[in-house]
């Protein structure tokens, strides 16, 4: 399969089932509610390490928002309910509890409980009051610029992490153009995010490693540096390959994500030093879900 | 299908109890069976339609017309359905209500919605004392759900509510939120003395001052509290003028007490 000279190999991403929640932090301005968002989603690239992957879905106008404050929508994945409930409690503690003037709220009806305000509220040393309102309890914790408002409860479901696709192209600075491009589509999605730094990261990996502390390194096969060296992916003309990582509260969010991310750069095309498009998985043993480039583009 | 509908052949001399006339008690009965149910009036019982006239066969949909001052317990304990009092009713209106609606076109006598725990209560008139109270021996009044009065209310407003909403049009009596344990009352108009009489926790919201308060509330200032944008966003198209409040408009001066019993409630004083 060629699309404006892009070719699409024969392969698929494979992503793995993940937990899911989505948050909703306002503020007193777009700002200040970006602010809180951004730390509550920073270090949150990859579950190896970071314990959770995040991102912001997007911004909320006030009239979207529970409290009718500008907002911001955010998603957090991590690979058990245990983890994600662990991440939630430090990074909605440590990222929105001490930011000025936020709250933050459930964006999920439905799913499994994950405690917000109901650990949270201890903050408040005795202070702290609960209301319940329209059938959902908030918690009041007394803080240095008034109130934190937050929510008793959040709710999980189960979602998908690990979509994706690999961009390769004659230089690094049109494989970069590339995804910029996707990204900004893609960002125009719900219910996904893309948890890497500016949605693109150039350090795909393969499982295990020479190291035997190591579960996963380098992508050899796709390090244009090594191309003479190992049993390389890349023809001569690859001069640089990067990937763009989904997450997505539901199979079909990625598939479509994934979509209008290949799509974008497709047309860019050949034109624009775009050679092939590819994706990473493991055998398909390890993943529940696989997406093939082929039959979503055709 | 028409609304079930007992119309007071005369207004009996002494209360009755009624509670048993809601949807969840008469759902599947016939009719020979809802004009044999025995009611007491004083020491005598007498069968329902001695003392009604009964038409229609909705059970879900229940009427009480006549002079209902007499009646006592109309709607407790109902789980779902309506009840409509086609003018003012007795005390005790929707005690132990669960769930849906009970409207009284009149006023309401005393204790109404106590021990209420879901559903709604919509008194176009006043509500006699202690609405959304303890009535004596319980440890708990009013612990869900919404009242919504269109007049005043009398004494010991929400006394040792646990929670809920009751919103009153009008003015309150004396002692409004005495002993609260928690929920949320606003009243609009204007207040008797001693708000928040040994009150623990919970939210009292009004448009102004009481003309007596205890020593026992503190001043903690004006401030925006963004819950109140989602109360007010959540009364939304309520009758009356709290269906009408800006959900921008937070800023409000808090008080708290009543310190004399661990001072976590909350008086609230917009604008």
């Amino acid at each position: 399969m060629i699309i404006n000279g892009v070719a699409i190999d024969d392969t698929f991403a494979e992503a793995f089932g993940m937990r899911g929640i989505r948050l909703i932090i306002t503020a007193y301005n777009e700002t200040w509610a970006l602010h809180s968002a951004n730390a509550l989603t920073g270090f949150a690239t990859s579950v190896i390490a970071c314990g959770a992957e995040a991102g912001i879905e997007r911004m909320m106008s006030p009239d979207e928002t529970p409290d009718g404050r500008p907002g911001v929508s955010v998603l957090v994945f991590a690979v058990s309910s245990k983890e994600l409930i662990k991440q939630i409690e430090r990074r909605v503690g440590q990222c929105v509890l001490t930011s000025p003037t936020s709250a933050i709220f459930a964006g999920l009806d439905e799913g499994d409980p994950v405690p917000l305000g109901k650990t949270l509220r201890y903050f408040g040393d005795g202070f702290q009051t609960s209301k319940q309102i329209a059938g959902k309890r908030y918690w009041r914790i007394p803080v240095m610029d008034g109130e934190f408002l937050v929510q008793d409860t959040a709710r999980m479901v189960k979602a998908v992490g690990g979509g994706n696709f690999l961009v390769l192209a004659d230089t690094q600075v049109q494989a970069l153009e590339a995804c910029e491009a996707a990204i900004v589509d893609m960002r125009k999605l719900p219910e996904i995010v893309m948890p890497f730094p500016g949605g693109v990261v150039r350090s795909g990996s393969k499982v295990g490693s020479k190291y035997k502390a190591l579960s996963a390194s380098t992508n050899d096969a796709f390090c244009p540096t090594l191309r003479g060296a190992t049993k390389s992916e890349l023809d001569e003309r690859i001069g640089a390959v990067l990937e763009i990582v989904i997450d997505g509260l539901t199979d079909a969010s990625v598939k479509k994500a994934m979509e209008v991310g290949m799509r974008a750069v497709c047309r860019i095309g050949a034109a624009g030093g775009i050679r092939r498009l590819s994706a990473g998985n493991y055998g398909g043993k390890l993943g529940q879900f696989q997406y093939h480039l082929r039959e979503i583009l055709k | 299908m028409s609304a079930l509908t007992f119309t007071l052949r005369s207004a009996p001399a002494q209360r009755v109890d009624v509670g048993m006339l809601n949807p969840a008690a008469l759902a599947g009965q016939a009719a020979s069976d809802i004009a044999a149910i025995a009611l007491n009036v004083g020491k005598r019982a007498v069968r329902a339609d001695e003392l009604f006239d009964i038409t229609g066969d909705d059970t879900t949909d229940i009427v009480f017309r006549g002079d209902c001052r007499t009646l006592e317990r109309i709607g407790a304990g109902m789980k779902s359905g309506r009840v409509t009092v086609d003018g003012d009713a007795g005390p005790y209106v929707g005690q132990g209500l669960l769930g849906g609606t009970i409207t009284v076109a009149g006023s309401a006598g005393a204790f109404c919605a106590t021990g209420m725990k879901g559903g709604r209560i919509d008194i176009a008139g006043n509500v006699g004392e202690s609405a959304g109270g303890a009535i004596p021996g319980e440890m708990k009044g009013m612990a869900g759900g919404l009242l919504l009065v269109g007049g005043h209310a009398g004494d010991r407003l929400g006394d040792r509510m646990r929670r809920g909403q009751i919103l009153v049009a009008g003015n309150a009596g004396d002692y409004c939120g005495s002993r609260m344990i928690a929920g949320t009352i606003a009243v609009a108009g204007s207040l008797g003395a001693y708000p928040a009489y040994g009150m623990k926790r919970g939210t009292l919201i009004f448009n102004a001052l009481p003309a007596q308060m205890l020593p026992t509330i503190v001043d903690c200032g004006a401030h925006r509290l963004g819950f109140l944008s989602l109360l007010y966003a959540s009364w939304k198209g309520l009758p009356g003028p709290f269906g009408a409040l800006d959900a921008g408009a937070c800023t409000v001066r808090r008080y708290m007490g009543d310190m004399a019993v661990g001072g976590r409630g909350e008086l609230l004083v917009r604008g």
